[in-house]
């Protein structure tokens, strides 16, 4: 799985999630920068990330997430 | 909508919920009922909020949410809250969960101290809720408890009341105790629905500390849809009827091609018990006032001959309608419900052959189509889905089935007279019309949330607004209750009208409705004779009807001109207002029931 890859799915969990087709990830996006991305969809998006990528993301990997590009760093460790 | 019935796919409706909600409302338009609905919680409740809306959406419930702050379901419920009072809940669920019991026994707890931490909870409880209903008068839900995700003493936590699993169990049983002692209060059952869903799935604790929530994020569509289940039945939306086909639905193999002694019935294989048990679970709902009727492509004498088998669990007594043909599956559906007078939504319709399904979806609006799946599933599929969500039981329901039997009678009664009127004495109706009375409340607020057809205003009421206006000054209240000379119908209409104007002499009719099942006895002018009888001693001089028209009203359009009202407006949806006027010459309308006579 390349990077890209991870972000092509990423984006898709986050659109559905959110209902917004523009959305689109990079490293550096916080969930500040996202319209509607607030703790309770905070936690369908992790909910459905883990749907998507077929593992559950461990709690303390979840909390100590800073921006997406960690997440996608996370992902591609667990599906190694 | 497809993806919000049993079995659905809960994942995708948590992730795409708001694509739903949009797809919803546009086909629902306005062919929805507003409910306002009281969140109370114990954990974090906004997943189970959101879920829950999609799911009465889909039952034609619009909900308008109130959500307590986290946690606050105690603080929120139990002292005045002038932001809950303004809203003003026609329902209320309390969303708490096994995390909100604080203070477990200790191995070292004496019987007396466990007796006493378990009395505590259950004060707080049943505090909170005789507050709650004592304070906004409407229906309340209780989730129970889900059993704890670990057993300290293992098998003996069930048995021992040092254990997390035997106090868990006793709490239940005292919520149980008191829903059976109170109307208007029910069991969100979590603890059956967990385990069903998988008690280490549902209690993984990684959901409680990230996010607060008892039940694990995924499984929430879950417990939504078991609460929109007790929510629409509340309301009056319960499916009525099954409509049923036979051949591999309700026994193994073609009856016609098979012959009745070798289809799969009886106890003779496993096959053949399978079905047995399916039989045996359709005949239970008979129980719960569920109509059974048959929809095969059969010759009636085969399709009899499978009934006729000494091991057949149904019998052909058992349907009320019978239909065994080579007509389209469709029409004869829609021809039973309007034989029944039932609307085809009413129905579940069960077949094994996704083919018939699919047409029926397309071909009758609202009718319910489980995917059954093969005979091992039926039950689950059917039991899951939670057609006949059960939240109060009238004896009207337990009789529902003898009630078509009778009206079977009377069929063939009238058949034997050349003059209607004739016929309609030949019944010896005698009919009770009265105030509301304490006894009939439920069945009064049942009514006015299930009648759709014979209804001028569709007007919904719950229990606790039947009783509000029953007592209050300015309201007729009116009550009908048929019989004749092969049954009892019970209460099958009510009027309600209030009393307003300058002069206080107008009545106007906020509601007029009757059950389908006595359409043509003139129950309605006995109804009509009653209420300007009792409208004179108030010294009403005028009564104005109102008719709002819905997509199931249209029978009652011209029902005030035939008693007798003048149109007086018409706006340009049809709503049309008419106008009575009470004086000393009026003519009782009807003259084949016996009313109000205590003597007979």
């Amino acid at each position: 799985m390349t990077r890209d890859e991870v972000y092509e799915r990423l984006n898709k969990v986050f659109r559905d999630v959110l209902d917004d087709e523009d959305i689109e990830l990079h490293d550096e996006t916080v969930a500040d920068d996202v319209e509607g991305w607030d703790s309770f969809e905070h936690i369908n998006i992790i909910v459905g990330v883990e749907e998507e990528f077929g593992f559950k993301i461990p709690m303390g990997k979840v909390v100590t997430m800073k921006n997406v590009g960690e997440m996608v760093d996370i992902i591609m460790e667990l599906g190694k | 909508m497809k993806e919000l019935e049993y079995p659905f796919d809960a994942e995708d409706i948590q992730k795409r919920k708001k694509k739903i909600k949009k797809q919803l409302l546009e086909e629902r338009g306005d062919d929805l009922i507003e409910k306002k609905i009281a969140i109370l919680g114990g954990q974090t409740t906004r997943d189970i909020m959101l879920a829950m809306e999609l799911f009465l959406l889909n039952y034609g419930i619009k909900p308008l949410f109130y959500e307590s702050e986290y946690n606050q379901f105690y603080e929120d419920g139990m002292f005045p809250n002038e932001e809950l009072q303004s809203f003003g809940p026609d329902l209320i669920y309390v969303c708490t969960c096994i995390r909100d019991i604080t203070d477990f026994p200790l191995v070292s707890d004496s019987k007396d101290v466990v007796d006493g931490k378990r009395q505590t909870v259950i004060d707080k409880f049943t505090g909170l809720w005789d507050a709650l209903a004592n304070r906004y008068h409407c229906p309340i839900v209780q989730n129970n408890f889900e059993y704890p995700f670990f057993r300290l003493m293992g098998n003996k936590d069930a048995s021992d009341y040092h254990g997390r699993v035997n106090f868990v169990t006793s709490l239940n049983m005292a919520f149980y105790d008191y829903a059976q002692t109170h109307e208007n209060f029910y069991i969100c059952d979590v603890n059956y629905i967990s385990a069903s869903y998988g008690l280490d799935k549902w209690a993984d604790p990684y959901y409680w500390h990230m996010y607060k929530y008892s039940v694990a994020v995924p499984a929430i569509p879950y417990l939504s849809f078991n609460i929109a289940n007790i929510i629409k039945s509340v309301y009056g939306k319960n499916k009525k009827a099954f409509n049923l086909d036979l051949d591999n639905t309700l026994w193994g193999g073609i009856v016609g091609d098979d012959g009745a002694d070798n289809i799969e019935i009886g106890q003779e294989t496993s096959l053949a018990q399978t079905y047995s048990e399916f039989q045996e679970y359709i005949r239970l709902h008979k129980q719960l006032g569920v109509i059974l009727t048959v929809n095969s492509k059969n010759d009636e004498a085969n399709a009899v001959s499978g009934f006729e088998r000494p091991d057949s669990v149904l019998k052909k007594d058992d349907f009320v309608s019978f239909k065994a043909n080579w007509d389209p599956k469709s029409m004869n559906l829609v021809k039973t419900a309007s034989e029944l007078t039932l609307l085809p939504e009413s129905f579940v319709f069960v077949d094994d052959n996704p083919a018939e399904r699919a047409i029926i979806e397309a071909q009758v609006k609202g009718v319910a189509v489980p995917s059954i799946g093969s005979v091992e599933n039926y039950i689950r599929a059917i039991d899951k889905s939670g057609f006949f969500e059960v939240t109060t039981i009238s004896s009207d329901d337990l009789k529902r089935n003898e009630m078509y039997q009778e009206n079977a009678k009377r069929q063939a009664l009238q058949a034997s007279f050349a003059d209607y009127e004739d016929y309609l004495k030949s019944l010896e109706m005698k009919a009770e019309i009265q105030g509301f009375a304490p006894v009939y409340m439920s069945r009064i607020a049942q009514l006015t949330n299930k009648s759709n057809q014979f209804n001028l205003t569709t007007k919904r009421y719950s229990q606790a607004e039947i009783e509000a206006v029953a007592t209050d000054p300015d309201r007729i209240t009116l009550y009908g209750k048929l019989q004749d000379r092969f049954g009892d119908n019970g209460v099958v209409s009510i009027l309600i009208g209030r009393i307003d104007g300058p002069d206080r002499d107008e009545l106007h009719m906020e509601l007029w409705l009757m059950s389908c099942r006595v359409l043509k006895r003139n129950m309605e002018f006995a109804m009509m004779d009653e209420l300007v009888r009792r409208a004179r001693e108030k010294g009403i001089r005028r009564i104005l009807g109102y008719y709002y028209p819905t997509a199931k009203n249209a029978m009652v359009k011209d029902f005030y001109a035939l008693q007798g009202f003048d149109k007086i407006s018409e706006d340009g949806d049809g709503n049309t207002v008419w106008e009575f006027v009470v004086d000393d010459h009026y003519e009782n309308k009807q003259h084949v029931i016996d009313v109000n006579n205590t003597e007979a």
